[in-house]
């Protein structure tokens, strides 16, 4: 499981390879918000490779998407598989977010 | 590869005693699935059923459970049938009422809540779960049908 974070113009990108869960959460939540105090605005976290998320997992990118919006930035998401998207519609999450199917849709929202 | 009802292997039982420790977590959920698999549970059942709703009862029982301290520990059974899976998580904690517990994280009020939706998305991924006393302490069973 890992965590990495590329730039596309202004666009921060944030890719999960493996499991987003209690384990790691907090690593994700660290990079991101040094990426947010480093001055990026316009964050994508692109679940291309991503396994399974928990409760927590979950917890964190809400509680991302509250901290970057109150600096005046925008997290989006894309990517989500069949039964990652089916996380996101049991728990409401899909109407907080924007979601798009790739990275590109998810790009050229921005 | 899938066949026949009558070839598929014989139930399996896994037994695992993990550290109060979430880094644990992972390779006791790895090891279930891949009975699942074995056990030609849906994909659905072993990308997103089964991890999910072991995680947080694994989860539950390491941080709330046991307060992750180092002298409890967290039991995990897994019955692996053809007809159903059972695990049973059982932490060294005081139990809680499931139902006192159980809130809906999908109400406006709590959507944007950091917390409380492990034992709803359990309850959503599994056909049944409850909350027992054990003689050790805390044990919560889930069930989940091969054929739902």
């Amino acid at each position: 499981m890992s965590f990495t974070i590329t730039k596309q113009g202004d666009i921060s990108i944030v890719e999960i390879d493996g499991q987003l869960i209690v384990g790691n959460r907090q690593e994700l939540k660290q990079k991101m918000l040094d990426a947010l105090e480093h001055g990026a605005r316009k964050l994508l976290v692109d679940f291309t490779k991503t396994g399974y998320i928990d409760s927590s997992g979950l917890g964190v990118l809400v509680s991302l998407s509250k901290k970057i919006r109150e600096q005046g930035g925008e997290l989006r998401l894309a990517a989500l598989n069949e039964d990652l998207r089916t996380l996101f519609e049991l728990t409401k999450l899909d109407t907080l977010f924007q979601i798009s199917d790739s990275r590109e849709q998810a790009l050229a929202s921005f | 590869m899938p066949g026949p009802r009558d070839q598929f292997p014989e139930a399996r039982i896994l037994e695992f005693e993990i550290p109060s420790d979430v880094r644990f977590i992972e390779r006791v959920v790895e090891a279930v699935r891949a009975e699942c698999r074995t056990m030609c549970y849906t994909e659905r059942h072993v990308a997103l059923n089964v991890p999910v709703a072991l995680t947080e009862a694994l989860s539950n029982a390491i941080l709330r459970g046991n307060g992750e301290r180092r002298d409890r520990s967290v039991l995990i059974r897994a019955h692996v049938g053809d007809v159903r899976l059972i695990m049973e998580v059982t932490d060294e904690g005081q139990g809680f009422d499931l139902d006192a517990c159980l809130m809906d994280p999908t109400t406006p009020e709590r959507l944007l809540s950091e917390d409380g939706r492990g034992l709803y998305l359990m309850l959503k991924l599994m056909d049944h779960v409850e909350r027992v006393q054990a003689q050790r302490g805390n044990l919560v069973r889930m069930i989940l049908n091969r054929a739902s």
